[in-house]
């Protein structure tokens, strides 16, 4: 049997057992076939287990450069025998199995329509590497031999990878290239090739680009930002945000005489304790942050507030997982939208930035802190696992063009030229005050930060005028950060339908449009970058007959604001495409309710009603 | 206006500048007499008012910030959350002088955990509690340092163990612990002083009666309760750094516990034989003492050699407020290296 050979376009799922180390194969495969000069993007699909339970590692390669997951595997790596039969059942039809050879092929793991490989991992291992915790990490290298000589990627490419992985331990190359090999030879002596999937050099996809993750790239946006100050409490998936950051200090921020550090990191008791440590240094006037997913969010609600009502800056990346309580902690979700916007008992609207890829995390960080001193107001960075933890191809991230914009503060030297000054006054009509420091040398710059009703002046108030002319300078000052936040990104090309989406989700949009039109439906495209909303989406809504906002949570968070926030006659255009099990959403997660949704259109305007 | 003959302290500030806006609090509350204190020795201490950071949680305690050294930068947070702002501020700016003021609601039931992890991280700053056994701004209920046994207003009886702040901290491995009486100033003034001197978490515990629902018959925080059962374990004198001894004294009574500034605090024997550098004793004391119902007084532990939380953390001299793009950002040849494309 001959069939078309296919190109560098396939999904390789490997299967394995959390705690076996898997991680140093995947990630050697991935920037193989990323040295090919191959777009690649993987998807770590891990549980929240330190050993034991089943892991995966999702491999896709399109030859367009799709970095959204797709739901249809192709060619499946089985080595944890907990999993198998399920595993196979996911393998799309014509697709690949490489199994351990005592894996059963039977019931329904025997697919007629599927390409087995059968490879004797464990024996080779126990053949070729002496006993000891070594030995799981070798025979995970065997596979990525096999899959070498399967798919055809040149071994040298596999030890220029490993090299690279390993650069601290040189030693490691050797060993792990015999395990390599090893697999490799095994597959060209013992099985016969008769599956399309190959891989072939590519060029002009991958030129620049590099390997980042968004956490990665969010600390090193507050460590260019000038942040001096992290409070936080460890939790998935934000931990290695600020682990990264320390790492980078550690680097970057030692001074190489003395020792001593241009920063202060400390791991907080808890989130409510993180959150106040932020919101104590930005009030003595350093930039300072907090990482935190879902459940540190509800924590520091309180003092969110508090940040929000006495006109605090903080900085607060909030990496989303799958909620509500613990929920699904490795897994993802852009579930925190709506909790996020409006954080906090009472009136409250925050500034809430969107981010869709590694550049905007690390640029959005950056202008998090910007935003946050000139609006002296908590803003949150809104990631999530996806973009947080996986790995993803980018452009080197640009040194910052700008000096740190610290908004309005007044140093002893403007005090002194100021007949009077009140520290909640609204003198320029933005909404926006000025605020002095802790520790300017003036007899005039103190005031009393509180949580309770105050005036101008910063007195303690309970008077109904006073209270409410102060909630409206907030309404103002949130209005003029409308325009500040990153805008929308828009494309449009007049099509009467539209997708609306807002950060990883971006990706998915990306592959779904390509298909739409493929299949007719050509559509416009707005990316939500930041709340508050800015005026341009209500104006691009109505100029679309309908508006599809997909995104990935059960309620259509963005969906509901949206309406909230649109002219009736506006949102009524609006349609909400949800996707919530946990894993990034895929193309076809939009392309098949946006067609449903035409045939419904369809049969409502022909009358044909349900067939 | 003062006059040419208006008295000043060492930086040439009137005793005005260290007041501020009136007490809201109850006319006899003891939290007004600590206020009094408090200016006293910040003014005495020559404390710079713009360099003074004043952080308080909620309750009665936390409003007191208001009525002192009206010119200095306050913060009145959350309920339970002063030591995580006061953190903060002085990671921001360590040249600030942190000053805590919390209440026994506010430190040992909703704010325990942040109360341990700064003892814990011995932060450079003052920590007082403003204990008075009872919730204030919420009419009267008992809080966690009520005694077992005691009794509120309308009867009811205090079934549960008290949280001892003092013990509590020592056990954690606070630097400096004193305890004292809202109505003794001449106790209290100089063991704050000693307390600002101090690099490292200084608490001192204040026990500061409540005259509106914590002052009667079966309370063990009144000020009949206390006047009785003090036990003052010294006098204390504050002696500030290159200041001569002019206190006399007679030899084997005095204990001098000197500070990082230079300056000292001698204490004075009283009743009992006490030495506040020994943590065992003083944690047996505290315990011995509860039992019997007594109440003792004055400086229980210190130890001025510790390492205080930005020395540990080898934090820059320079407070990290005053650091610009030049010292805060990765430089440019560093950063293309850092982005050269990956493997």
């Amino acid at each position: 049997m001959t069939v078309a050979s296919r190109i560098n376009d396939l999904t390789i799922r490997v299967a394995t057992i959390n705690g076996s180390g898997s991680q140093s194969s995947n990630l050697v495969l991935t920037h193989a076939i990323f040295r090919l000069g191959i777009p690649v993007a993987p998807k770590n699909v891990f549980p929240s287990n330190i050993e034991g339970l089943p892991t995966w590692f999702d491999v896709r390669v399109t030859p367009q450069g799709y970095t959204c997951r797709s739901r249809e595997v192709d060619l499946l790596v089985a080595l944890n025998a907990a999993t198998w039969t399920e595993d196979v059942v996911a393998v799309k039809p014509g697709g690949v199995v490489v199994h351990e050879a005592t894996y059963p092929v039977s019931g329904v793991a025997a697919r007629a329509d599927l390409t087995y490989y059968a490879v004797p991992f464990t024996e080779l291992a126990k053949a070729h590497f002496p006993a000891g915790s070594l030995r799981k990490y070798l025979l995970n290298m065997i596979y990525v031999g096999v899959l070498a000589e399967l798919l055809g990627i040149p071994l040298d490419t596999i030890e220029a990878s490993m090299r690279a992985q390993f650069k601290r331990k040189p030693k490691a190359v050797e060993a792990n290239m015999t395990a390599v090999t090893l697999g490799a030879e095994y597959a060209r002596s013992n099985l016969t090739k008769r599956d399309p999937y190959r891989l072939e050099p590519m060029h002009g996809m991958t030129d620049g680009l590099m390997f980042f993750d968004g956490n990665k790239a969010a600390a090193l946006g507050c460590v260019m930002a000038g942040c001096t100050v992290v409070g936080w409490y460890p939790i998935t998936p934000a931990s290695s945000l600020c682990e990264s950051f320390i790492a980078y200090c550690e680097r970057y921020r030692v001074d190489p005489q003395t020792g001593e550090r241009r920063v202060a990191v400390v791991q907080a008791e808890d989130e409510l304790a993180a959150i106040g440590m932020v919101l104590g240094a930005t009030w003595a006037g350093a930039r300072a942050m907090t990482s935190t997913s879902g459940p540190g969010l509800s924590l520091m609600t309180e003092s969110v507030g508090l940040g929000y009502f006495a006109e605090l800056p903080a900085v607060i990346f909030d990496v989303q997982r799958a909620g509500p309580s613990t929920g699904l902690p490795t897994r993802t979700m852009q579930g925190d939208v709506a909790f996020a916007y409006t954080l906090s008992h009472g009136d409250t609207k925050h500034l809430v930035l969107l981010p869709a890829t590694v550049l905007e995390a690390y640029e959005f960080a950056m202008a998090a802190f910007d935003l946050a001193d000139r609006f002296q107001t908590p803003v949150f960075v809104l990631s999530d696992l996806d973009l947080g933890m996986n790995a993803w191809l980018t452009p080197p991230l640009p040194y910052p063009e700008h000096g740190f914009d610290r908004g309005k503060v007044l140093d002893a030297h403007a005090l002194s030229r100021l007949p009077d000054w009140a520290r909640y006054r609204d003198v320029d009509g933005d909404g926006i005050a000025y605020r002095t420091l802790p520790g300017t040398p003036h007899p005039n710059a103190g005031f009393f930060t509180r949580g309770t009703g105050h005036d101008e002046r910063a007195l303690y108030s309970e008077r109904s005028d006073v209270w409410q002319k102060n909630l409206d300078r907030l309404v103002r000052k949130h209005e003029t950060a409308r325009g500040a936040v990153p805008q929308p990104l828009i494309e449009d090309a007049g099509h009467a339908c539209a997708i609306l989406a807002y950060g990883t989700t971006h990706h998915a949009v990306v592959e779904a449009r390509d298909r739409l039109r493929a299949a007719g439906y050509a559509l416009d495209y707005l990316r939500v970058r930041a709340l508050p909303l800015a005026a341009e989406v209500e104006a691009f809504i109505e100029r679309h007959e309908r508006v599809y906002v997909v995104e990935q949570n059960r309620d259509g968070q963005l969906y509901g604001l949206l309406r909230q926030e649109c002219a009736p006659h506006i949102a009524a255009r609006l349609s909400s495409i949800r996707h919530y099990n946990g894993v990034p959403i895929d193309a076809e997660a939009i392309v098949e309710p946006f067609l449903a949704a035409q045939d419904s259109l369809a049969a409502a305007a022909t009358g044909t009603g349900s067939l | 206006m003062s006059t040419p003959t208006a008295q000043v302290n060492i930086i040439g500030l009137t005793r005005e500048v260290y007041k501020g806006l009136p007490t809201t609090l109850c006319a006899g509350c003891g939290h007004n007499s600590i206020t009094n204190h408090l200016i006293k020795a910040l003014y005495e201490h020559g404390v710079e008012p713009h360099r003074l950071a004043k952080m308080s949680g909620i309750g009665c305690s936390s409003k007191t910030p208001a009525y002192f050294v009206e010119r200095a930068h306050g913060f009145n947070g959350v309920h339970g959350r002063m030591p995580s702002a006061a953190t903060g501020a002085k990671l921001a700016n360590r040249d600030l002088m942190v000053l805590g003021i919390s209440g026994d609601g506010d430190t040992a039931s909703i704010g325990l955990g942040q109360y341990c992890h700064l003892i814990r991280r011995n932060l450079d700053c003052t920590y007082i509690i403003e204990n008075n056994g009872v919730y204030g701004l919420t009419k009267g209920q008992f809080s966690a340092t009520a005694d077992v046994g005691s009794v509120l207003k309308g009867g009811t009886v205090n079934a549960y163990e008290m949280i001892d702040v003092c013990g509590l901290a020592i056990e954690l491995g606070a630097t400096f612990v004193a305890r004292s009486f809202s109505g003794d100033g001449k106790q209290l003034v100089p063991l704050l002083q000693a307390a600002f001197s101090h690099r490292g978490t200084a608490i001192v515990d204040v026990i500061s009666p409540c005259v509106t629902f914590n002052d009667h018959e079966g309370s063990t925080k009144s000020y009949a309760y206390i006047k009785d059962h003090d036990i003052i374990l010294h006098t204390a004198d504050y002696i500030a750094a290159g200041t001569e001894i002019v206190v006399d004294y007679e030899p084997g009574n005095v204990q001098e516990v000197e500070f990082d500034d230079g300056s000292r605090v001698l204490l004075r024997k009283l009743a009992v034989d006490y030495d506040p550098s020994d943590r065992i004793a003083a944690l047996t004391m505290l315990h011995h003492s509860r039992e019997r119902g007594e109440f003792i007084t004055g400086l229980l532990y210190a130890d001025t050699r510790s390492q205080d939380f930005c020395s540990r953390e080898r934090m820059t001299r320079q407070p990290l407020v005053e650091l610009g793009e030049d010292e805060l950002r990765i430089g440019r040849d560093a950063w293309s290296a850092l982005m050269q494309v990956a493997d």
